[in-house]
């Protein structure tokens, strides 16, 4: 059994990582779920959160407010709508993810106004994970 | 016959114009590279989006699909979003957009539909508003952006998403320059609304890997649609920011050379003046001299 699969985390504008990885935990629109080579072919929805990557060069950790996520048995691939390391992460970067949240609330129609306000939630459960606090 | 101060204050206008072309000439190429490179980066996860959208388009056709994917059912109502530069001094690269976007408004005009004008980058507009006031709907100012962002692709998809869902129009397309290279952008249309998907080349090996949806498959297409408009207008945005400052190098280019020629052109009369000049002055003096 391979033990590595090929990890790679891209955004729109950019990629952020691509490296063999031992087990990627990424943050499903329905709950968290760990892939690890040879998982079964699996796409889902990301919620606000952290990917967590384990590999043999060490760990990393990359916030994303959203996007998909496409898992096959030799390889995970995250499209986030926008991710960055978590180092990068700072009350500002923050700041901004929650007016991006609050603005879309407003223009929530009644379909998507559930949606809209778990998304607000999960970038504050994001926020106390990384030792940072939502403001109002 | 010009006189000599004319002339050299012609050689030094021309010659200050060669160093404004030079100088945006320059300023192009090293803006093309970034813009290249933005195209670039941004391409993988173009490309994986639209595999994985198009794989779960095909597989969940049928009558319960999204709108934004099956459209309204009508084609009637068609919106044209012309995306050009905010600067001019480009050759051709605004007017080839413009002159496709209105070739096509004319025809759904003269076809009877109904025609509504979305414009991105000022050019673009001041161009169309002359023949097409009445159907502009709506202008997007990028002249404060420095870079584009995929936050101003999203701002652009979601305004069109909103239309779309309050019923403003059936059909929307996208009208940008690809980069082909440094001297030839192609102008390119694409329906973005309702989704339009290439059918994936390597399509027959991706097929065969049956994947597990979470949530469902159909929750998954309604998250990833508005967000695939948004990652078709921002691929068109970095295709186009490539393609104006291609345009732009190289018209730049043709300036320079020609205002080259020019200097030389007027140096080589300004010398024969001031020869004609100096023959006379000499005419002048021996017929003087002669006369004593």
């Amino acid at each position: 059994m391979a033990d590595t699969m090929q990890f790679d985390l891209v955004s729109p504008e950019r990629s952020l990582a691509s490296l063999q990885a031992t087990a990627v935990q990424l943050p499903g629109a329905d709950g968290d779920l760990t892939a690890m080579p040879n998982h079964a072919p699996t796409i889902t929805t990301l919620r606000p959160g952290i990917v967590r990557v384990e590999s043999p060069e060490g760990n990393a950790e990359f916030a994303v407010t959203g996007g998909f996520a496409e898992v096959t048995a030799n390889g995970t691939s995250v499209l986030a709508e926008r991710a960055l390391p978590v180092s990068e992460v700072t009350q500002d970067v923050l700041d901004g993810f929650v007016s991006d949240a609050a603005a879309a609330s407003e223009n929530a129609t009644a379909e998507n106004l559930d949606e809209l306000a778990k998304r607000t939630v999960d970038i504050a459960a994001m926020a106390s994970e990384l030792g940072l606090s939502v403001k109002g | 016959m010009p006189n000599l101060k004319d002339l050299k204050n012609r050689i030094e206008s021309v010659k200050s114009t060669r160093k404004i072309t030079k100088a945006m000439q320059m300023v192009a190429a090293a803006k093309l590279r970034r813009a290249q490179e933005a195209a670039e980066a941004g391409r993988p996860y173009a490309e994986r989006f639209n595999a994985v959208l198009g794989g779960l388009a095909a597989s969940s056709g049928g009558d319960s699909a999204p709108k934004l994917l099956s459209g309204t059912g009508s084609d009637q109502v068609h919106m044209l979003v012309v995306m050009t530069a905010e600067r001019g001094l480009c050759g051709g690269f605004n007017s080839s957009i413009v002159k496709m976007a209105r070739a096509k408004a004319e025809e759904l005009i003269a076809s009877g539909k109904t025609v509504k004008i979305l414009t991105v980058g000022k050019k673009g507009r001041e161009q169309l508003k002359r023949d097409f006031a009445d159907n502009m709907v709506d202008h997007v100012d990028l002249s404060e952006v420095r870079n584009v962002g995929y936050d101003n692709a999203q701002g652009i998809a979601n305004d069109l998403i909103n239309r779309f869902n309050n019923g403003e129009y059936d059909v929307a397309t996208i009208f940008y320059n690809k980069f082909e290279s440094v001297i030839s952008q192609i102008p390119t249309t694409q329906q973005v609304i309702p989704a339009s998907f290439d059918a994936p080349a390597e399509g027959a090996e991706e097929v065969s890997t049956v994947y597990d949806y979470e949530p469902s498959e159909e929750g998954i297409l309604a998250t990833l649609l508005p967000s695939g408009v948004a990652t078709q207008i921002f691929t068109a945005l970095l295709e186009n920011g490539a393609s104006e400052q291609g345009a732009r190098m190289s018209a730049m280019d043709n300036a320079t050379r020609n205002a080259g020629d020019m200097i030389d052109k007027l140096t080589i009369e300004f010398n024969r003046s001031r020869q004609a000049v100096i023959t006379n002055e000499l005419i002048e003096i021996i017929s003087g001299a002669e006369a004593l």
